[in-house]
């Protein structure tokens, strides 16, 4: 009836396991609770979960960003407290489940705090810049947020119902296959990446549309805003990186469900080919991840340097080189592999390659700020520490890029601080750069800045607390993923690391209490203008946050800075002769219900529940095909509602002005 | 076509950009899904000799079965394209005709695969016998679930140009069920010319 479940799978087998499930199953209670006792599920059912508005679709992804920010911050500053203490002792975590804690860290950064994050950012800017009033398939791209959930929740509830993983992010056989890992850690992992795998093709494909089909008139691509270009790069590679991801976990799955010998170590398996298949998706992913960090970085630096961007064309070069690149370099995960010296020069020589489009990038930023009348916001801090801190962590990717240091560095704690010195800054810090940044937009009031600028140090200065010295330790040896070790030398080391971690911690800390305190100031913090920074490009043009249909009449582009180009023409602002009808897209229950399907299909797969299985696949067929029968899935905002909304806008701007003066 | 579907204001976005963008996103999709089948000819092609003792292609395979499921595949394509015909000429009755047709040449093409898979798997030539032969079950198996779920589609579009006409909507899900069928036997005929044919010359 259960198939493999019993209740032998609660996590009872150590105190710390339990306190884990005790706190996820608390903090969805506590969640429940609060939303019940301020009566707002129907609320939050009507006007979030069944929206198909990409604004609001776009804050639901970044909420289940900064929550899984939390959950994979503390299996990171678990794992260093553990190496900080496990000098010839077993510190305070058993091997197996210090192994799923980085196992999980790393699934839950990548696939579920920065995948939503920058499709979050994607949302609630790409639009707006390029002058839409929405993308191009709105119900899909609820269903994307679903699926991407629905994979986040299969990693959560791993932590309450059985264990995750403890084959490492990459699940690479043979510790991922049936033999060395017979539990339902693996096929939680699997199921989780292949879901919300599914939801990130869709994603990649609906805004490769929304910007090739959709621009406002007059807006080639040469007058795309950076963002909106790395985020075209970067789609380009989403739906076409993420099926190789799905062969990957596919075949593997297959492996272990049905006893195939795709990468067994008998009867003609190949477990070499699960690198290849799996870095196919992986490197570009990476790509993927920081293309839209580079637009966010060109947004702010020219918006805060009150200057256009330097050198525009050949940042769109450079991106589009980057994301052409992205797919020749694979092969340099594995070097060690056993691919012949000519095979691994190749993919060395094309990694070497990809750091000169990025340091082009580097210098268009530089020279932006040259003679800029530079505004220190917390983005603008963000973005000047990431162009110090990437450049180090470029320089170590070279060092890496080579075959022969590459066999010295494999494997050691030097790689894995390589790669959180590309991720932090180069990823993480562009995000929070641009959640500070369109905050104002997206809620209309902006986010308190002394305490931006606190998480900002913390950040900046844990980052190199707790990285540089695993580089020292790589040069000395030290293995990744190690849960204990008896060299003492390496100690010392470790413990600097921890603190670092501990500096980071304060930096999370800080972002909680500046979103606390931004919405309890935020009626001294609004924006009535929907410009906070005397912006440059579209978004800024409309209301904060903006009405569903983002623009009642669609703006005319001129010049690539189209807000600075109308400024100056003195045309912004200005209300229409006339309004129209505008037809929206209707909420739609069927991407929160088809998420929730393929949670509990995933769920039913990872225990083997056929019967669950079964009955969810065919909820999912009937439900995904009477919602692609439907042929009336927009309604009409009459021109009277609409000029009603822009008039109280206007009125709003009036009063805002007659004040200042 | 249905009165009320034209019946737009006409400042808004008119009704052809909105299929464009669908048929430009469902290409996306298929050039997606082509990217799944190569990888999965990859993996057959440095999977083929890894048989582990066990049949290989020469024994296994039928070049009559192959060839004969080709034959329906590929008629199946052609009789797909007069349904797109006769939906552009507007004439219901013989869109539904073709779609039949197509229907019955595709679930002949699935039910010699299955026969096909059945009688390896009676004879001990399953997908857990050999790297081999997880590789051509995974990959002729995709291919086959495809088929299958394009035969699904089918019955839901006839069922859609029988209840609801040849409206524009209908129309453009017929296109792109169309590029969907027309991209399996694309497929097919890289399975046959890189999967049947190697394996019996």
């Amino acid at each position: 009836m259960f198939g493999k479940l019993t209740i032998e799978a609660l996590p009872l087998y150590s105190a710390i396991a339990a306190t884990g499930a005790l706190v996820t199953v608390g903090g969805g209670f506590i969640v429940f609770v609060v939303v019940t006792w301020l009566k707002a599920w129907k609320y939050l059912w009507t006007e979030w979960l069944t929206s198909v508005d990409h604004k609001r679709i776009g804050v639901m992804y970044i909420v289940l960003a900064l929550i899984m920010l939390m959950r994979g911050f503390v299996d990171a500053i678990m794992m260093r407290a553990q190496q900080a203490m496990a000098l010839n002792n077993g510190g305070y975590l058993p091997p197996e489940h210090f192994d799923q804690i980085f196992s999980s860290h790393g699934t839950i950064m990548i696939i579920f705090m920065a995948m939503p994050f920058m499709t979050g950012l994607m949302n609630i800017a790409v639009p707006l810049q390029i002058g839409t009033r929405d993308v191009a398939f709105p119900f899909l791209n609820s269903l994307s947020l679903w699926l991407t959930s629905a994979g986040a929740a299969l990693v959560m509830v791993s932590l309450v119902i059985g264990k995750f993983s403890t084959a490492g992010w990459t699940g690479y056989p043979p510790y991922s296959g049936i033999e060395a890992n017979p539990g339902v850690g693996v096929d939680y992992w699997i199921w989780a990446l292949l879901i919300s795998g599914v939801g990130s093709t869709l994603s990649g494909i609906n805004f490769i549309v929304t910007i090739l089909k959709r621009r406002a008139p007059g807006m080639g691509l040469m007058r795309m805003t950076p963002f909106t270009w790395t985020a075209l790069c970067a789609s380009v590679l989403m739906a076409f990186a993420f099926p190789a991801l799905t062969v990957a976990c596919g075949l593997l799955a297959l492996d272990r469900l049905l006893g195939m010998h795709f990468f067994t170590n008998e009867l003609g398996g190949n477990m070499m080919n699960y690198p290849n298949l799996f870095w196919i998706w992986g490197h570009p992913e990476v790509y993927i991840l920081i293309l839209p960090a580079f637009g966010v970085f060109s947004e702010v630096v020219s918006t805060f340097s009150r200057k256009r961007l330097f050198g525009y064309e050949s940042l769109v070069y450079a991106t589009a080189a980057i994301a052409i690149l992205s797919f020749t370099v694979w092969l340099h995960h594995f070097f060690t592999m056993g691919s012949s010296a000519n095979v691994n020069a190749f993919f060395g020589v094309t990694t070497m390659i990809i750091a000169v489009p990025t340091g082009v990038k580097v210098f268009n930023w530089l020279l932006t700020m040259y003679r800029g009348r530079i505004t220190f916001h917390p983005s603008m801090l963000w973005t000047v520490g990431f162009i110090v801190t990437f450049v180090i962590g470029g320089m170590t990717g070279v060092l890496l890029a080579m075959p022969p240091a590459d066999f010295l560095m494999h494997n050691t704690t030097f790689l894995v601080a390589h790669f959180h010195n590309m991720i932090i800054p180069g990823v993480l810090f562009g995000y929070l750069a641009g959640y500070m940044y369109w905050f104002p937009k997206a809620f209309g009031f902006k986010m308190n800045e002394p305490w931006g600028t606190a998480a900002f140090w913390f950040w900046m200065i844990g980052f190199y607390l707790a990285f540089m010295p695993l580089y020292v330790l790589g040069f000395m040896g030290m293995p990744r993923r190690m849960e204990q070790y008896n060299d003492p030398t390496w100690q010392p080391w470790l413990i600097a690391a921890s603190m670092g971690a501990v500096l980071i911690l304060i930096g999370i800390a800080c972002l909680v209490i500046q979103l606390a305190v931004s919405i309890r100031d935020r009626r001294k913090l609004v924006d009535v203008t929907g410009d906070p920074y005397d912006g440059r490009t579209l978004e800024w043009a409309t209301s904060s946050p903006p009405p569903p249909y983002n623009f009642a009449v669609l703006p005319e582009v001129r010049d690539r800075e189209p807000l600075v180009d109308m400024k100056e023409r003195g045309v912004v602002y200005q209300p229409p002769r006339a309004y129209e009808d505008i037809e929206i897209p209707k909420n739609s229950a069927a991407g929160v219900v088809l998420g929730g399907l393929a949670f509990v299909l995933g769920f039913a797969m990872v225990w083997q529940i056929w019967w669950l299985v079964i009955l969810c696949g065919v909820a999912m067929w009937v439900t995904l095909v009477l919602r692609a029968s439907d042929d009336e899935s927009e309604f009409i905002l009459s021109a009277a509602e609409v000029e009603r909304i822009e008039v109280a806008r206007y009125r709003a701007l009036r009063n805002q002005n007659g004040r200042r003066r | 076509m249905n009165a009320n579907v034209t019946a737009m204001p006409s400042d808004h976005e008119p009704e052809s950009d909105i299929h464009e963008q669908r048929a430009l996103g469902f290409w996306l999709y298929l050039m997606g899904d082509a990217v799944i089948f190569g990888l999965l000819f990859m993996t057959y092609g440095i999977m083929v000799g890894n048989t582990a003792g066990g049949p290989s292609g020469k024994t296994l395979f039928s070049l009559n079965n192959a060839a004969l499921e080709t034959v329906l595949l590929l008629v199946s394509s052609t009789t797909f394209g007069f349904a797109s015909l006769a939906s552009k000429a507007g004439s219901r009755s013989a869109v539904l005709s073709w779609l039949l047709l197509t229907f019955v040449l595709g679930a002949g093409f699935v039910f010699l695969e299955i026969r096909e898979f059945s009688g390896m798997i009676g004879a001990g030539a399953g997908p857990d016998r050999s790297g081999f032969l997880s590789a051509f079950f995974t990959l002729v198996g995709t291919h086959g679930t495809h088929v299958s779920v394009g035969l699904i589609w089918i019955l839901i579009m006839s069922g859609q140009v029988l209840f609801k006409g040849l409206t524009v909507p209908v129309v453009s899900r017929l296109f792109r069920l169309g590029l969907f069928w027309h991209f399996l036997d694309i497929a097919w005929v890289g399975i046959f010319s890189v999967v049947y044919l190697p394996g019996l010359l």
